[in-house]
This record gives C-alpha cells, sequence and structure tokens, in this order.
C-alpha cells in the first residue's frame, strides 16, 4: 500500500438554510478556494476528483453535475461521484491513489437539506416495496432503535441526554458548529419528546453545508502539509437492510470495518458520524473505545451537513492530527436507516 | 497500466425488456448476478466488495437503491460502494470496481449495474425545472438533435449514415439473445420511412427505454486464469455542461479520455489495433461521431467508415455488435452492458454475435450532456 495522508481539509459553515442553489456550487466554491489556497495549489494540481452528494436531497436528478461548475472543470478533469456521504468518496480517492495513477486527489461533498422535508426524503431510503408505503419517517426509524436500546437496558434517556450536553459544550470551540452551547443534562431530559423516546436535543439538526478534503501520497503529502495525517486503514461495510432482521443496539458493520482498518491500538480521538445521541453510544461499543475524547467538534449532532457530515469527521480528526494535538485518531461515516452503512478511517501522526 | 493486473472473467445480463414485471429490483440485480458468478465459476464467499451503479435515482423512486438492495446484491457484511456518473455510470462502475483490485485492496470484486425504468416515470424525473440551467423540455433526444444536426453539417455526411448505423445495430441485436429490440428484417429505406422525431432524428434511430441489469466479476492476477479479460487501460473526464465555446459535437472531455485510454493501453493506431469496439450509441448518428472523437477516424470522416461497411461484424471495425444501446437502453446499466460486451468479444464468449478472432476490444459509456466519459480496453492478451 501507499502511504496517503489528509493534507487539507475546508467546511462550509453549518447552518439550518442556506439561500444558495441545489447543486452546492455557492457554498462549494469558497470551500475549494479555501482548501486550495492553503495548499497552494490550483485545480490543475488535481489527479483525482470525487464527489458525494443526493439527487434526492437536491429534489432533482444528476445535481452532482451541475456542482463540477464550481471547479471550473475545463480542461475536463479526471472525476468520478458517489451517491452517498462524501466519506465514501474520500475511500473511492483513497484507492484510485493506491492504484498509482494519481499522486493528488480532491474529496467533496454537499447537500442542501432545507430545500425539502428532510424527514421524509430520507423516507425515500427504505424498501420501496414492503417499508416507504409505510412512510416511517427518519426520526421514527431512529425511534425504533433508540426504544430497542432502552427496553434491553443497553442505554439510558440519561446517557443519551449526556452525550448531548457534552456535544454542544464541545461545539462551542468549533466556529463552523450549528448548535453549541453549555446546557445540563436535567434540564435536557425536561424537555418534551419529539419522536418518543427522542428528545430534541437527541436529534441532529437539519444543516445545509459542504466540506472539501485533499489526499496525497508519500512525499508529495509531506511537501504539502507539516504534519499529515496519514492513513494507515480505512474500510467499511453495510448490514442488512431488513430493520427487524439486525441487532439495532449494535453495529456489526462498524465493528467490521473497524477490524478491516485495522483498530488494535487506542486512538487519542475519535470523530463518530452519529445523527442520534443513541447512535454514538451504539458506535462507541462497536470500537471498543475507552478513554478516547470523542468528536471534540461538537460531532454531527451540532451540524449535519447531509452527504459531507462523514467526510466532514474524516477532515475534524485529521485536524487533530495536524494540529499536533492528537497522534491516533478515529473517524467514523455513516449512511442508511439506523447506521445501516459504515465507514472506518484511521490515522495517526508521525513526527 | 498502473497498479496491479485485474481481469473480467464473468459477465452476466438480464433479458433486457421495456417493462420487467415479473421481477422487483433486486431480483432484476439477482439475474444478471447470478448469470456472472456462473460465467466467472465464483460463488458468494469469493466476493470480497461490491460496487453498484445507476442512473438517477429518481427513476425508479428510491433514495440510494444499493441500500435496500444490500441483501439482494450479498453485500451484507462486506464493502458495498455505490457509483452514479449519470448515463456513463455503469462505465465508471465497471472502472471503480477495477480499481479496487488494480490498487491491490481487493482480490475479487462484483459490479452490478441496473435500471428498471417501469418503476417510475423517467421523463418526469428529467424534467423537473432547475435554475441557471436552460429548460429543454424534448427529452434527450430533443437535446442532441441540434449536435447530430451540427455534426451533419460539419462533415459533409449523407443523410443515410444514420440510418445505415440504425439498420446495423438492430440487426445484430437480432444475433443477441439479451437484446430489447431485435429487427433482423430492418433496412436502410425502413429506417428512413420511420416516423421523424427531432430532426433529423428519426424513430427507428432512437434507443429504447429498457428494464435491464449487468455484473462483470474482476479478479486479480492469480485469480484469473486463461480466458479472461484482462483490463488494460480505464479512464474516465468530465466537462461542465454548457459554457461559451464547448464544443459539444466533439467534446474534450471524451478526446482527453480516449487519448489517455490508447496510452495506458500501448494503442497508437486504434483502427488497425482495436478489434471490436462496443461505443455508446443511444441515438444512431453518434456512431460516427463517436469514431472521431475517440480518434477511429480524423475529424470529419467517421461516416465514412460507417458508410463503406467497415463498423459491421466482418468489417475493419466492429461497432456494436451486440445491438448496442439502440437495441436495448437500461440507461444505468448500459454502460456497463457495453464494457462487458467488449470483455465478452476478447474472452470469445459472445456467442452469434462473436466476431471472429477478436483480441482487444474497447468498452465506451458517455453521459450527461455529452460531458461524462468512460472507458476501459480489454485484452486475451496478458500484459507483460
Amino acid at each position: 500500500m501507499r502511504d496517503v495522508a489528509v493534507v487539507g481539509f475546508a467546511q462550509a459553515p453549518a447552518v439550518r438554510e442556506t439561500h444558495g442553489t441545489t447543486n452546492g456550487v455557492e457554498m462549494l466554491v469558497p470551500v475549494f478556494h479555501e482548501v486550495l489556497g492553503a495548499l497552494g495549489l490550483t485545480k490543475s494540481d488535481i489527479g483525482f476528483w470525487c464527489s458525494g452528494s443526493s439527487d434526492y436531497v437536491a429534489g432533482r436528478a444528476f445535481s452532482f453535475i451541475a456542482a463540477v461548475d464550481a471547479i471550473g472543470a475545463f480542461p475536463p478533469i479526471n472525476e468520478s461521484h458517489v451517491e452517498a456521504d462524501a466519506a465514501w468518496a474520500c475511500y473511492e480517492a483513497w484507492v484510485k491513489i493506491q492504484t498509482g495513477e494519481v499522486d493528488v486527489a480532491l474529496v467533496y461533498g454537499f447537500g442542501k437539506s432545507s430545500a425539502g422535508k428532510l424527514r421524509r426524503v430520507m423516507t425515500m431510503q427504505l424498501d420501496p416495496y414492503t417499508v416507504a408505503p409505510l412512510w416511517p419517517d427518519s426520526l421514527s426509524v431512529a425511534g425504533l432503535q433508540a426504544r430497542a436500546g432502552l427496553d434491553r437496558g443497553a442505554w439510558t434517556e440519561q446517557q443519551m441526554a449526556e452525550v448531548a450536553a457534552r456535544s454542544r459544550a464541545d461545539a462551542k470551540s468549533n466556529p463552523r458548529a450549528q448548535v453549541k452551547g453549555d446546557v445540563s443534562v436535567e434540564d435536557l431530559l425536561a424537555r418534551p419528546y419529539l419522536a418518543d423516546p427522542l428528545r430534541r436535543h437527541d436529534c441532529a439538526p437539519i444543516t445545509d453545508g459542504a466540506a472539501a478534503l485533499v489526499l496525497a501520497a508519500g512525499d508529495r503529502a509531506r511537501e504539502l502539509a507539516e504534519r499529515p495525517a496519514w492513513i494507515t486503514g480505512i474500510a467499511h461495510r453495510v448490514d442488512s437492510a431488513n430493520l427487524g432482521g439486525r441487532d439495532l443496539t449494535a453495529s456489526p458493520s462498524t465493528a467490521g470495518a473497524a477490524k478491516a482498518a485495522g483498530l488494535d491500538h487506542k486512538v487519542d480521538v475519535a470523530e463518530l458520524h452519529a445523527p442520534f445521541t443513541h447512535q454514538e453510544l451504539v458506535l462507541r461499543g462497536a470500537l471498543g473505545l475507552n478513554g478516547s475524547r470523542i468528536n471534540p467538534s461538537g460531532g454531527a449532532l451540532c451540524g449535519n451537513p447531509m452527504f459531507s457530515a462523514g467526510l466532514i469527521r474524516i477532515g475534524e480528526a485529521a485536524r487533530q492530527i495536524s494540529s499536533g494535538q492528537a497522534d491516533r485518531a478515529l473517524a467514523h461515516a455513516t449512511s442508511g436507516p439506523a447506521l445501516q452503512h459504515n465507514l472506518v478511517c484511521l490515522m495517526e501522526g508521525r513526527d | 497500466m498502473a497498479g496491479q493486473l485485474a481481469a473480467v472473467i464473468g459477465t452476466g445480463q438480464t433479458d433486457h425488456t421495456a417493462k420487467r414485471l415479473d421481477v422487483s429490483m433486486g431480483g432484476l440485480c439477482r439475474e444478471a448476478i447470478d448469470r456472472a458468478l456462473a460465467d466467472a465459476n465464483v460463488d458468494w464467499p469469493d466476493i470480497d466488495a461490491v460496487v453498484l451503479g445507476k442512473a438517477p435515482d429518481m427513476f425508479e423512486g428510491v433514495m440510494m437503491p444499493e441500500l435496500f438492495l444490500a441483501d439482494a446484491l450479498g453485500a451484507v457484511g462486506k464493502p458495498l460502494l455505490r457509483v452514479h456518473t449519470a448515463g456513463s455510470v455503469g462505465g465508471s462502475t465497471a472502472n471503480v470496481a477495477a480499481t479496487l483490485v488494480q490498487s491491490g485492496v481487493h482480490r475479487r470484486v462484483l459490479a452490478v449495474a441496473f435500471e428498471k425504468q417501469s418503476e417510475s416515470n423517467a421523463m418526469w424525473a428529467l424534467s423537473i425545472p432547475t435554475p441557471f440551467t436552460m429548460p429543454v423540455h424534448a427529452g434527450a433526444g430533443g437535446y442532441f438533435a441540434p449536435h447530430v444536426r451540427s455534426y451533419i453539417r460539419r462533415a459533409g455526411a449523407p443523410e443515410h449514415i444514420g440510418a445505415m448505423v440504425a439498420a446495423k445495430d438492430r440487426r445484430n441485436g437480432a444475433l443477441n439473445p439479451h437484446a430489447h429490440l431485435k429487427q433482423p428484417d430492418i433496412t436502410v429505406e425502413s429506417v428512413r420511412a420511420s416516423k421523424m422525431l427531432w430532426d433529423p432524428i428519426r424513430y427507428d434511430e432512437t434507443c429504447p427505454s429498457s428494464d435491464g441489469a449487468c455484473a462483470v466479476v474482476i479478479a486479480d492476477e492469480k485469480t484469473a486464469g486463461p480466458g479472461a479479460a484482462w483490463i488494460t487501460a480505464t479512464a474516465m473526464r468530465t466537462e461542465p455542461t454548457t459554457f461559451a465555446g464547448r464544443d459539444q459535437v466533439n467534446p474534450r472531455a471524451g478526446r482527453d479520455a480516449a487519448a489517455a485510454l490508447w496510452k495506458q493501453a500501448g494503442i497508437d493506431d486504434p483502427l488497425t489495433q482495436v478489434d471490436a469496439a462496443e461505443i455508446y450509441v443511444p441515438f444512431s448518428w453518434f456512431e460516427p461521431m463517436w469514431l472521431e472523437n475517440l480518434g477511429f477516424t480524423g475529424i470529419g470522416d467517421g461516416w465514412k467508415l460507417t458508410e463503406a461497411g467497415e463498423t459491421e461484424i466482418g468489417g475493419q471495425l466492429p461497432v456494436n455488435p451486440s445491438g448496442g444501446v439502440l437495441s436495448s437502453n437500461p440507461i444505468g446499466a448500459s454502460g456497463m452492458i457495453r464494457f462487458a460486451e467488449a470483455a465478452m468479444q476478447v474472452m470469445g464468449r459472445a456467442g452469434a454475435h462473436q466476431v471472429p478472432g477478436a483480441r482487444v476490444a474497447l468498452g465506451h459509456a458517455y453521459g450527461g450532456g455529452s460531458q461524462y466519459f468512460a472507458m476501459w480496453t480489454v485484452s486475451a492478451n496478458k500484459p507483460s
């Protein structure tokens, strides 16, 4: 395997609504400007581009094609797209660099959740023949998962509120966060249910956003970054889509991805893509995280731009390494209802 | 060729038709997958990862269908990657699957692409008005017709060329058991007598709308035995839909991708070194247009190759011996069918539409407003 590192990262502010179009161009232009500018690169230095987005969130077919207008893709670029969180685009770009064909890749993701009714849009991810016609929305599906854990004694509403309170406190130091501040667990638990047993603080906010990340191989990475975040392993796995056919309180695909990525040591910091408080508890269990700092950025509970929130976890974890605050970091991304599809990326700093 | 060697060891296709009412999306994919696994002589435990491609989710009305299909695709517990690059997606999906082997990450990868257009309404899915984009409201044919007319004018091509392509591809399709349209008795005259849809494109010069799926198994050097189709080059290029000065008759993204492809494959004279080409031709006139864009002929000369009959089976460069997109068009799968058919040709497994002695073949796909290109070359000869 070639040595590949995250050398640059930028993200748009996580906000409830932007005035831009659904193709992400208005959000992406400043993000590209920031990430390329910081590295002293131009678009012609990029050997491969890969993006992640969703036509359903955009409310139109082929929204990712219009997004390449943000690049100014002429002369033509070597490019691909995943209809998934851009963390999977990052995986595809990492694979591309591994072939030796290219040395530098730029990965980006975008989504304008405010354009539609996100809870209902996400229903369209469910089995179209047997489940989606019943219209369970994304909060209802997550609520089933939370309830399964509560009934089993796997977690408590108190523990869920503790995740929310810690996340919001940590987000105070994140200028890009949408939700932040000091709240007490007691106050949170006194609030009404949004989708029993989920309260508002248990659910990620609806967010418009975008992000871009640059990967580089070997010496190119060392030229571009003072302390590259070297990817020591990256892998992903998927679980069954049958909500009644799997244990919703566990995440075998996360555990499988972590094993395939080579997680065998304690990490200093972990950025977990958990859009619901109880999902952080599931993920911590699947990853066996003890004593690691979790989501210093505040995580997805403090800003959940669809289709870039997972990529942002990789970028935030890489930042912890490049800034010298961590030597070993784990980033996780999820896709699909109730943590169906999961990706784990392990990174380290080398001095 | 960058990275480790990779080869196609098996392909599978569904029977393509307007409405597959007998199968679900999962069933459709499985029909292609089961055939590909059998053709490759591998079983589920041999597959390390699954890559799924299809065109817009709105064509079936399911957001990210790879998620609900995970079980049907045999992907549970494995990596499942979804690719979407518009109409070129079937080709891009095969290329991404190839990189998973070429990178050394996996040994055997299953790539699947499908479209079950009858589940929803493709015209509606493509008709949503968007800011800053001129609405065509005339379907793909209405979008591409001006490019075709422009090509005819620039190249000085005679009017019957498009009909020649259509008649040839439909006759070839009659040799292909999976083809949606089989018209062994079609003639240039009958095509020219068919209804004008988008001048100069006639009804018989347009692709059908199909349900269908295609799968390929790509394996590493250790797995691939005799008879494999070695992947000797892959290329993908993208350019924006519209900007001042864009050449939509001969897009630079296609030219750049082809140049990169031939270089990687070690081909300096494609017309003599390629034995069969599966080119994405949804409207007949795109055959001569892409022959030029791909560098098989000089500018303005593509139609001459077609007119001379050199793109028929038995000609200098058989183009679309399978019948091509003009005979079957399950959009998300159409690109992968081109790639799979190219592999079938060099594996000698193309049956009645086999090009005798084919050793090197091209698979080509394009999408969007002629701005997304994906291609590969495969060879019966193992690269040294």
